[in-house]
């Protein structure tokens, strides 16, 4: 009983310590003023390396799930006469839905792991002490960029992967399943409004964009600098980023419906 | 200006695991000469490494480096003293992602606002000092290991410092990279008017480059001169290390119970 006691101490005070650690780690990346002349170019390459190297896994997915979605979608609403109400159906979920957090779970899945992968096998192979040694703070040279890069690709990812979605099921129920495509189109313009729909699901998206890079580069740096701890981090961030988000979709959700 | 670049005093350090690594040094680094600090493994030479670069803080004791107490610096006087050292680490610590030319290029291109050309002229007359100007356009990967720390040499050398640290340079070299690498930490060493800090536990190559020697184990120093008064030396510990005895006052088993009662115990988890 009384180790019980003491293991639930430690790990509370373990995890604890990291958080804050993890804390004073975003506090730095956000709050150290940027050099822009130097790392523009830098962020400019981690929007490249995170968002549009993950294009094709959003894309393919979003035209996949917006098919899927018109599909079970079209055979439900016609039982009830309704199938004219596709498109507000569609483009409902999936901008304030499906769209920011199934990006978020991909972009963690395929930018995320990728940037904690990276992170720990620098500090593995002391690229990173040795940048601190060349008077390089890598906070502001290695771990800004990509946390930027992160928050910048996030919403874009979004909104790419909306539209496709949409796309893919005007393709299934409007050129396969014979429903209108003026109806299609114009009900979804009557239904979806701008602010409460389209801005709260990007405002979703930069939300989930700071959780998913932030744990992304928090596991990397904080990695134990081995084989095994460099592959433990990064199911951590996977893990850590898609639970992350699904809980903070349900509080935003809930703020943005006004129930909170 | 003083004549110890490093001056280090009861200084103690003990481990976020909570092993005491160092208790009460007192080690001084006389500007312009090599000095070796050795010692079997695991005993804190890479640790004592980091705490004169600023990448550790004691827990006890002073670290003076170039009349700055390194350890009492804000992060920003810590990085402007760091533009004044230079460390080659033990896997070389190359960027993957950037080519040679790149990566000695990259303390110039952050730290100052050279031309183009400058830099060019620069940076290969650093890799023309390590006899590797013609790697410029390798990647690490393309790089044997020896070449490969030679190239990160030329990369900590890139801003003139003062102060120069080798993490085990000598470690997985074949005979030719040891004695290319040997050759050029005195020449450099000479040629720059560098001071030089080598850890290393390579007897034989450390001490004939070494000015001065220090031996540190089980959290002291227990020895220090000149090489030739370290090998002269009677003390037991340091002959056992120097010779390279399995056994001795550092003892060839790792502590434990009595093998009797390990076997009679059944299983090791209990």
């Amino acid at each position: 009983m009384m180790n019980q006691l003491v293991w639930l101490g430690q790990s509370g005070i373990e995890n604890l310590r990291q958080l804050g650690k993890t804390g004073l780690l975003l506090f730095h990346v956000v709050f150290s003023p940027p050099h822009w002349r130097k790392n523009f170019p830098l962020v400019v390459q981690q929007v490249y390396a995170e968002g549009v190297l993950s294009l094709l896994i959003i894309i393919v997915s979003s035209l996949f799930i917006g098919m899927v979605l018109a599909l079970q979608g079209y055979h439900t609403l016609a039982k009830f006469g309704a199938s004219q109400q596709l498109g507000p159906l569609v483009a409902l979920s999936v901008a304030r839905e499906l769209g920011p957090v199934v990006t978020a779970i991909l972009f963690a899945g395929r930018a995320g792991s990728a940037v904690t992968a990276e992170i720990g096998l620098m500090k593995a192979t002391e690229q990173l002490s040795s940048m601190e040694m060349m008077a390089v703070d890598p906070l502001r040279r290695v771990i800004s960029p990509r946390f930027w890069g992160g928050f910048i690709s996030m919403p874009l990812l979004t909104m790419i992967f909306n539209m496709t979605a949409i796309y893919g099921a005007y393709l299934v129920g409007v050129k396969w399943l014979g429903v209108d495509g003026g109806v299609f189109w114009s009900n979804m313009q009557s239904s979806v409004e701008f602010h409460a729909d389209i801005v709260n699901g990007i405002l979703k998206s930069m939300v989930f964009g700071v959780a998913v890079i932030w744990i992304a580069v928090a596991q990397g740096y904080f990695a134990v600098p081995t084989a095994a701890g460099i592959a433990s981090a990064t199911t951590r961030s996977v893990v850590y980023a898609s639970l992350t988000v699904l809980g903070l979709d349900f509080v935003l959700t809930a703020m943005m419906i006004g129930e909170w | 200006m003083p004549e110890n670049l490093v001056e280090i005093s009861k200084m103690s350090f003990v481990h976020e695991n909570g092993r005491i690594v160092f208790q009460d040094v007192d080690m001084v680094i006389p500007r312009g000469k090599i000095t070796a600090i050795m010692g079997p493994s695991g005993t804190g030479k890479t640790t004592l490494l980091r705490l004169i670069g600023g990448q550790l803080t004691p827990n006890a004791g002073q670290i003076k480096v170039a009349g700055q107490y390194i350890h009492q610096l804000s992060r920003k006087e810590l990085y402007q003293a760091r533009k004044r050292m230079g460390m080659l680490f033990q896997s070389g610590g190359l960027f993957t992602h950037l080519n040679v030319f790149e990566n000695v290029a990259f303390a110039l291109r952050e730290h100052t606002r050279l031309s183009e050309s400058m830099i060019r002229t620069l940076v290969l007359m650093k890799l023309q000092m390590v006899g590797l100007r013609g790697t410029w356009s390798l990647m690490p990967s393309e790089l044997s290991g020896g070449m490969a720390r030679r190239v990160a040499l030329a990369r900590a050398i890139a801003l003139d410092p003062e102060l120069i640290m080798y993490d085990e340079p000598f470690t997985g070299q074949d005979p030719i990279s040891m004695g290319v690498l040997v050759k050029l930490i005195r020449t450099l060493n000479d040629a720059l008017g560098l001071t030089s800090v080598i850890v290393s536990h390579d007897v034989g190559e450390t001490m004939s480059i070494a000015d001065y020697v220090y031996v540190i184990s089980d959290r002291h120093v227990i020895g220090q001169g000149s090489p030739g008064s370290i090998i002269s030396n009677t003390s037991g510990e340091l002959q056992q290390f120097i010779k390279g005895l399995p056994d001795g006052p550092v003892p060839f088993d790792y502590p434990a119970v009595s093998i009797e009662q390990d076997f009679l115990q059944g299983s090791a988890a209990s």
